[in-house]
Parts: structure tokens; sequence; C-alpha cells
């Protein structure tokens, strides 16, 4: 009993409870005969959607900016990119490579502003993020329906003002990545393309970490007198963070666009930052400590929540949507949860 | 003698530059929406009598130090339990109301409770913490009301429940306590002018005996509004204001009372101990006041006049969306008062009835005026929203930025 309860310490108790209730709603579902290949390969595409998101959290928790709520100035940068190879009528591989592409000098401005004004508020990132990020979607909001953009899959057809709310991958660069490499397990389909993008993606955020920049990244978000005692900038080693932090969410959004098959605008990325958020944290990160580990872990866990809760509620309860309440109590819940404990110390 | 005139022009526009901008942003709005400001008058008269409880309510928490509570979304959805009792029960008019009311407070209570101990938990990221206990509140509010609503509490109002009998209906119909308390009485806007002036005239009279002195301010306040409910009356320039504006008085008199009340809260001993605690909670500790008790105090207020606050705003407007119609409260309450020219540290109850003003009235006028403008609806009202988030967003950096140059 002791022993069995130092393991559960050792994993944590909100990430134990979490993953008791994913396997638990797994059991449900096999028990009341629902399809579970296609549940799997759901988890599986949707863990490929959401994974750059909440790697996007590792370079800011590390850097001390703690969670990055303002991940939705990334994914704005990202979207804009995004409708820029639009525009230009690029489609398939050409397509997407030139979005990402763009997304990176974009993400690179938009992160280096925001790192900025991080630094100017230290001790409150994330409210200050979050507020930002709000602001943001709705200037930008009035950005969609101005900038001039032409092609007419992205415009209202006829007596409409600006860009459609969703648009269209189709014909485009829809299922591009998410489609690339796909095989068959037993029926579940696995994403090779998808998997292999998200593991380099891992293992070079991985790499950065363990570099020298990585280490005195770490090291200015630990302890930032002691980092500035020992010559690391820190104010500069956390602008990098939320740089690269704002980048990964800008390359997020095309590689999310790509597998959902739109592009989402206006209000849409609204509240897109607590998904990676909750998700991290149910992997097992705080809000000053993090690893590849959690992100990966937390994605899959979330992402399985997300996606059996919904058939399993339809099933007990018809009506109602059981299944996205549940969404919110527990994200919503696990957030409350982690600034709880990070916050008991002060 | 003029050098220092105008010094204090410049000093008074820099303390109040919100207020100052917001208001010329709205006079410019106002013009370019086209609108007969009457019809405008009378829609602010509206707004503002059912959004002042939200704001004050909000003068709480900022005065012991945990910033904008966005949690008083958690006050709005005990008023709506509130509200479903009274509307299953079958009531109407004002007893359906003071039921509502009475149903609501021990909910709001608790959920106050709840809120301020995890603000006590999270010091320092209140804002932040609150946001997330509205967001969270928010789906066990949907558990409750689209599940045990019907599948575990009967109720027997056809029209409250969906055709499955389970979960409460997405938009409930409230004609049945429309106008409670607004309706009770209600006179033109002058005649309402009339009735300040009458209370203003009071209290400079009481003023002027217990001080012994003249109180100057207050005079010339009787006197201005004398002057402009005689105006209003006779010039008929303003002729189209009498007809048009209406003025709810019973929920104006609330208004009116929970200001006093406010006003004298503070200078009481718990309402010291806020502002002590507010001010430096280390310091308030060692003074020998219960810090976390006290912010859980404020929070429970706060919370339970929010709770009034969505009470009356219902009422007035007639139309329950069961599940979306607290979302919104704490933020627009939020950016009302910081309109105002509050901060997220020091707010009065003169800056929220301001601020409540500016806001709704900007709030009323962007559509037209981006339509006119920008020749689109939407745009404005694209940036109305984007003003309540830029404000917020504009308190919380100045203010963090604050702390952490005070923190080198």
């Amino acid at each position: 009993m002791e022993k069995a309860k130092k393991l559960i310490q050792d994993y944590g108790v909100s990430r134990f409870i979490v993953t008791c209730f994913a396997i638990l709603l797994l059991v449900v579902a096999f028990l009341q005969g629902q399809d579970m290949n296609i549940l799997f390969s759901d988890i599986i595409n949707r863990f490929g959607m959401y994974a750059f998101f909440s790697l996007a959290m590792v370079p800011s928790i590390i850097s001390g900016t703690l969670l990055n709520f303002g991940i939705t100035l990334g994914i704005l940068a990202g979207v804009l990119a995004g409708l820029i190879s639009l525009e230009l009528g690029m489609t398939g591989l050409t397509g997407i490579g030139f979005a990402l592409a763009l997304a990176i000098p974009f993400g690179v401005i938009v992160g280096f502003a925001y790192g900025l004004l991080l630094n100017k508020v230290k001790g409150s990132e994330m409210v200050v993020a979050t507020y930002v990020g709000y602001a943001a979607v709705y200037i930008m909001c009035i950005g969609w329906m101005v900038l001039p953009f032409k092609n007419p899959a992205m415009v209202w057809a006829i007596g409409g003002e600006g860009l459609r709310t969703t648009i269209t991958l189709d014909g485009y660069y829809d299922a591009i990545l998410s489609g690339m490499w796909n095989f068959q397990i037993g029926g579940v389909t696995i994403q090779g393309g998808m998997i292999a993008i998200i593991a380099l993606a891992c293992f070079i955020v991985y790499l950065f970490t363990r570099s020298k920049m990585g280490i005195a990244m770490r090291a200015a978000g630990a302890n930032p007198i002691y980092a500035s005692a020992v010559g690391v900038n820190v104010n500069k080693q956390r602008i990098i963070g939320t740089i690269l932090s704002t980048v990964l969410g800008a390359l997020g959004i095309i590689i999310y666009a790509q597998a959902f098959g739109f592009y989402q605008l206006y209000t849409a990325p609204m509240n897109m930052s607590m998904y990676p958020v909750a998700a991290v944290l149910i992997g097992g990160a705080t809000t000053r400590k993090i690893k590849i580990s959690h992100v990966l872990l937390g994605t899959v866990l979330y992402q399985t929540i997300i996606t059996v809760a919904v058939p399993v509620a339809s099933i007990l309860v018809p009506d109602g949507g059981l299944g996205d309440v549940v969404r919110i109590i527990v994200s919503n819940g696990i957030i409350l949860y982690a600034l709880a404990q990070a916050g008991g110390n002060k | 003698m003029f050098k220092n005139k105008k010094f204090n022009i410049k000093e008074f526009l820099s303390e109040n530059a919100v207020p100052v901008v917001f208001l010329t942003l709205s006079i410019i709005f106002v013009y370019y929406s086209g609108t007969q400001p009457a019809i405008i008058m009378n829609d602010v008269v509206a707004r503002f009598a059912r959004n002042a409880f939200f704001v004050l309510s909000l003068l709480f928490p900022v005065l012991a130090g945990m910033g904008l509570n966005f949690g008083i979304v958690v006050g709005a959805m005990a008023a709506q339990i509130g509200i479903y009792t009274a509307l299953a029960l079958e009531l109407s008019g004002l007893p359906a109301v003071l039921l509502a009311t009475v149903v609501c407070i021990p909910f709001a209570l608790l959920f106050g409770f709840l809120s301020g101990w995890l603000n006590n938990k999270t010091k320092g990221q209140e804002m932040l913490t609150s946001m997330f206990v509205g967001y969270f509140a928010h789906g066990v509010y949907m558990l409750l009301f689209l599940f045990i609503i019907g599948g575990i509490i009967p109720i027997n109002v056809y029209e409250l429940v969906l055709p499955s009998g389970v979960g409460a209906r997405s938009s409930l119909d409230l004609t049945q306590i429309k106008g409670a308390l607004d309706s009770i009485v209600k006179v033109d806007l002058f005649t309402f002018v009339f009735i300040l002036a009458a209370l203003s005239a009071v209290i400079t009279v009481a003023n002027t005996i217990k001080n012994k002195k003249l109180d100057v301010t207050k005079t010339v306040l009787t006197v201005a509004l004398v002057v402009v409910g005689v105006a209003g009356n006779t010039l008929p320039a303003l002729s189209m204001f009498k007809r048009v504006v209406k003025v709810p008085v019973v929920t104006y008199a609330l208004i009116g009372i929970l200001c006093a009340f406010i006003s004298m809260f503070f200078k009481t001993k718990l309402g010291q101990d806020m502002r002590a605690v507010g001010m430096n909670m280390e310091i308030a500790e060692v003074s020998g006041i219960n810090v976390n008790k006290t912010r859980i105090t404020a929070n429970m207020i706060s919370v339970v006049l929010s709770a009034f606050g969505q009470i009356m705003f219902l009422q007035n407007l007639g139309t329950l969306s069961t599940y979306t119609a607290h979302q919104n409260v704490g933020m627009f309450a939020g950016a009302a008062l910081l309109i105002g020219g509050a901060s997220v540290t020091k707010a009065t109850v003169p800056q929220a009835l301001l601020g409540t003003f500016l806001f709704h009235l900007l709030f009323n006028v962007s559509p037209l005026a981006g339509q006119n403008i920008f020749g689109s609806a939407l745009i404005g009202e694209y940036f109305r929203v984007f003003i309540v988030y830029g404000v917020i967003a504009l308190a919380i950096v100045l203010h963090a930025a604050k702390k952490a140059s005070g923190k080198k």
C-alpha cells in the first residue's frame, strides 16, 4: 500500500487521476461496443493536430515566461502566413512548405515584440499574455475584414465583406501531411508522416534544450538572479524563448489546419491556447518545469479524453453534449489545480 | 494665477486620461452613428441600470488587492439558478424577483467563498485564477442545467425543459418577470433630474448644518441639476429627451443605495482592513489582520452583489440565454471600471459609475458608427470587443510593469 502510494506520488496525483480517467473512458467505450479502431485513429489524428502547440510550451516554460497563453499571437501569425500561401494559389507540398517558411519570420517578428512586452511584466506574464492574445484576436478580426485578399475561395462570394469564417484547404494542401505515409495496424490508421514530423520537431527542441543556449535559457528561467550573476543575459534568453514558442505556435496552426482541412478565422483562435496549456499540465508539467515527455504524454491523454468522451457520453446521455462539458471541466480544472500548486509557496 | 490654472488642467488631463479619451471617442461615435441622441440616451440609461451592480461589485476585490475579479460570473450563475427556481415555481412579477434574490444568496456566498479560497492559494495570479474559475464554473453550470435539471431534479413546467424532459432550454422567456423592478416607477429624464436635485439639496443642507460651513461643491451640483431640470422641461431642443428617455426609478434607487453602502462600508473596520490588505498583505498580517479571511470576505461580497446585478439585468432584458447569459459579465464589468479611470489596484464609486456610462455609450454606438465610418457594422462590433480586451490588457500591463519595476 505504501509502495503504491509512493508510486502514485512519483507519477503525480493529478496525472494519475487523469490517466485513470482516460483509461476508464477507453474501457467504457470498448464495453459500449464502439469502433475502437476509429477511436484510436481519431486520437492519433488529433494528437498530430495539437502536438506542435503543446511543444510550444517548452521554450516558454524553460525560459521563465511560464505557460504561454499568448500562443494565440503565434497562431494569428501562422494563419496570416497560410492565407498568403493560398492567395498566391500555391498547392501541395510547395504550398504548405511556403506557408511554413513564411510563418517563421512572421513568428519571429511577433515573438520578438511579445518577448519585449513580457520582459516588462515579469511575474504577471500569464494574465498579460491572455488578454494581449484576446485583444490581438479582435484586432485581427478587423484585419480579416479589411486585408486586401482577392482569392475567390477565400472571400465571401456576393455581398459579403472580408474573408470567410472558414477557408477550406481542399485543392490546396488538405491533409497533405496527415495523409502522408499512412499505414494500418489492425485497422488503426497510423499517420506515419505526421508522427515523423512531430518526432523531428521534438528532437530539435530536445537538442536545443541541451545546447549551450538552451542551458543558458534554463538557467535564466530557473533562477534569474543567479543566472545574471554568472553572466547570462536573462532578458535576452526570455525573448529567445518567447520567439521560439511563438514560431512553434505559428507552424502549429498550419499543421493543424492541413489536418483539419480549414483555416478558421475571426474568433476561432480565442481560446486555442487552453488546449496545449491543459495538455502539458496533464502530462506532468508545471508552470516552471517541463520535459518533452510531458508534452507527448499530456497531448495523448488530453486528446484521448476529448476524443473518447464525446461518443461515450452520447451513449450514456443521448442529448446535450456531455462530452464537451467534461472537456471544459477537466481542462479548466487542471489549469486551476496547476495555478494553485504554483502559487502556494508565495 | 493663470499659469497655476493651466497647470491644473494639464494635471487633470493626465490623471483622467483614460475617461477623457473614451469620452472623446464616444462623442465622435455618437456623431457618426447618425442616431438621435435621445434614443441613444434612453438605451444607455437602461444599460447603465442593468450593469452598474456588476461594475460596483468589482470595487471590493480591487480594493482588497485581488485585481479585477473576472470570477463574478459565478455570481451571475447563482442569480440564474435563482431565476430558474422562481420560474419552476411558476412565480411572476416582484415575488419572482424577490424569491430569486433569496435563493441566489446562499449559492453566491458558497461560490464566493470557494473562489476566494482559490484566490488565496494563487496570490499574485488572482485575475488569471478568477478567469479560470469562471471557465471551470461554466462547465459545472452546464452539467447542472443540461443533465441534472430534468434528469435528477424533476421540473414540471413544460416551457423550462427541453422536449426530451432532460436539460433546460437554451433560451427562456422571462416575460412574467420583465420589468418587475424597472416598471414599478418610471419617470422621464428631467423629472428624474429633479429627484436627484432634491436629494442633492437634502445632502447639501445636512452637510452644511453638520460642518457649520457651506458645502460649495454640493451646492453648485444642486443648482446645476435644477438648471438642467428646468431647461429640459422648457427648452424645445430637449423635448425629444423628455419624451423618449424613461428612467426606472427603483432600479436607480437600488444603485444609489449600493453606492452609499460602499462608501460607508469602506469607513468601517472591515472596510479599512480590506484596504490595508490591498495595500500590503505582509504589513496587514503583522498588524493583526486575518489577510486570507478578509480577502475571502471581499470576494464573497463581490459575488453576491454580482448575483443581484444579474437579477436586475435579467428582469430588464426579459429573456434568459441559459447557457451564455453569464459569460461576459466579468469581462465587460472589468473593462467598464477601467474606462472610468480606475486601475487594477485603485477604484472609486464615481469611477465605476462614469465607466459604466461611457462603456455602454460606446457599446451602443459602435456598430452604427462602424457602419458609417468603415462601411461595416461588423467592424464596429469587433472594434468594441477589441476595446474591452484592449483596455483590460493595457491596464494589466501597466500594473504588472509597475509591480515588476518596483521589485528591482
